[in-house]
């Protein structure tokens, strides 16, 4: 079996969740990897949805984070003020997953426009629930597929603050939780360097190169040190991660 | 106490040219008949208002009904974007759009504030972000016990909300259950509330979690599978299928426009409209 890109993101994420963890959980990838990681190694995992599920489990990966086996298979479902405020809010998230259009060296994220804000070349979503998860949730996760125009040197838009302007800009705002501790990408794995908190390469996947994560990078990336390869998914994780999507 | 009446008069009675409109709703139990409803009879210069504007004020929008929206998150949930609402804030079509942006949170919040009777709502969010440099409705404020800054939005109160609900009883009392969004922090900020609801029963079911008494809502109307294609827990599941071809439907201005002419203006209502595309609605037995 040979993994594909998206099962190879997928896989490295749900590695990263430990069991119990809490999780607030976006709809795709991010919500895959969870699920993976609760049937894998993780199966006390806490998988809270925006829409006001606490404790979904999922048998499929959800099209909107508002499907009803969500609400079905929930310990308990609340309002979606509530979600934000007691939960969110007061710090009671260990990880948040957060996608992104556009992303800096700093991990702040762009989800709202391309280009100029009023004559926008591309009108994204906006917000939903990121800036909040993105300064509450005690670290985040991103996940996004590496490429010049999503690396970029300069944010069009910074809809949600990672590491802020580098050292400790980002506790001066004020914020409560970590931040972006991984960046998760179809070509490896970025993590904050100590210190400056801009991130830099610490893996690439099998197959992949330092090269093409520089070239795909719209600043001068930098690599760790320790740079390792990842491993690749076993095929017990393979195996659960297709179990867990076919029908999808 | 809330009057039992026909989509239609409620909508004629209680939205008018101009209003602040609020059709809530989070992925479940989005009242599309009454966003239907609205574009059949004509509303113009609505300021809509809604945390997520997906597939329901894609259609609304496109359709012509608002010159304002309020929200947090505008795409197609898992499927992409909403096209209608992209070419009116990037081209201008039907006509402009001015958009008010906030976070799912702020929005949460101000609803809150507008069910409460205050006129702002306080959280610990936006810092850092350029969402204050382009939105005019959020200020700082200081905690006057701490000192601590922290972000205050103004309430929200929609002239009409408008919710969809699986229940109503004989009186008018409406009865919610499954995820429960901010439909009830919907209509107790609005001025006028409109709920649509699957069934009017004798007693509400035990299943019940968020009950909105009769005499703080205004109409009641009766529109089996009124959310479709979002769901009403209970009664029938989320039409996935329809969002995925909502893409390719929203995609060009004609190929909307023929289906907004055909699925609900040249329909007279909801049930009618239901009859078109029932084909791809899955039924909960």
């Amino acid at each position: 079996m040979t993994a594909t890109t998206d099962e190879i993101m997928t896989v490295v994420a749900a590695r990263e969740l430990p069991d119990g963890v809490v999780c607030f959980v976006g709809i795709g990838l991010p919500s895959t990897a969870a699920n993976l990681a609760r049937h894998m190694h993780a199966p006390n995992a806490v998988l809270i949805y925006e829409s006001g599920t606490i404790g979904a489990k999922p048998t499929r990966p959800p099209l909107s984070i508002g499907d009803g086996e969500l609400a079905d298979t929930a310990d308990v479902v609340i309002s979606v003020p509530e979600i934000f405020t007691y939960w969110l809010q007061a710090g009671r998230i260990d990880v948040g997953f957060l996608g992104a259009a556009q992303l800096d060296r700093f991990g702040n994220i762009n989800t709202t426009v391309v280009g100029d804000y009023e004559h926008p070349k591309v009108r994204l979503p906006g917000a939903g629930g990121a800036p909040e998860i993105a300064a509450s949730a005690k670290q985040t996760f991103i996940m996004l597929r590496q490429n010049p125009r999503a690396f970029v040197d300069r944010l069009d838009f910074c809809t949600s603050v990672g590491n802020y302007q580098g050292g400790d800009s980002r506790q001066a705002l004020g914020m409560t939780g970590r931040g972006p501790t991984v960046i998760i990408t179809d070509i490896g794995v970025l993590r904050p360097e100590a210190g400056t908190g801009e991130f830099v390469l610490t893996a690439v996947h099998p197959g992949r190169t330092v090269e093409e994560a520089i070239a795909a990078t719209g600043w001068p990336l930098r690599v760790s040190p320790d740079l390792v390869t990842t491993e690749l998914p076993t095929a017990d994780e393979l195996a659960a991660l297709r179990a867990l999507t076919a029908g999808a | 106490m809330a009057q039992i009446t026909t989509l239609h008069d409620a909508v004629a009675d209680l939205v008018h040219d101009g209003d602040t409109v609020a059709l809530e709703g989070f992925t479940h139990l989005i009242p599309f008949a009454a966003g239907h409803e609205i574009i059949r009879q004509g509303r113009r210069d609505l300021t809509l208002v809604r945390m997520t504007p997906d597939v329901v004020y894609d259609q609304m929008i496109g359709a012509g009904c608002a010159s304002k929206l309020i929200f947090s998150w505008g795409g197609n949930p898992g499927v992409g974007s909403l096209h209608r609402f992209r070419d009116a804030v990037e081209h201008g079509w039907p006509h402009p759009l001015e958009i008010e942006e906030h976070s799912h949170a702020g929005m949460a919040g101000r609803y809150v504030a507008g069910a409460s009777g205050l006129p702002f709502s306080v959280l610990r969010g936006y810092v850092g972000t350029d969402l204050a440099k382009h939105t005019s409705t959020i200020a700082t404020i200081t905690c006057p016990f701490t000192g601590e800054q922290l972000t205050a939005l103004p309430a929200l109160r929609p002239d009409v909300g408008i919710v969809h609900a699986q229940q109503a009883d004989q009186h008018g009392n409406v009865g919610i259950w499954g995820i429960q969004g901010v439909q009830k922090e919907t209509v107790l900020a609005s001025r006028a509330s409109i709920v649509t609801v699957e069934e009017i029963v004798d007693e509400l079911d035990p299943r019940v979690t968020v009950m909105l008494p009769s005499w703080v809502v205004t109409a009641v109307a009766h529109v089996p599978s009124g959310a479709h294609p979002s769901y009403a827990h209970g009664y029938y599941e989320r039409d996935n299928a329809f969002y995925r071809e909502w893409d390719e439907i929203s995609r060009d201005r004609d190929s909307f426009t023929r289906w907004v002419d055909d699925h609900i203006r040249g329909t007279s209502d909801f049930s009618d409209h239901l009859s078109m595309v029932r084909s791809g609605m899955a039924v909960v037995s």
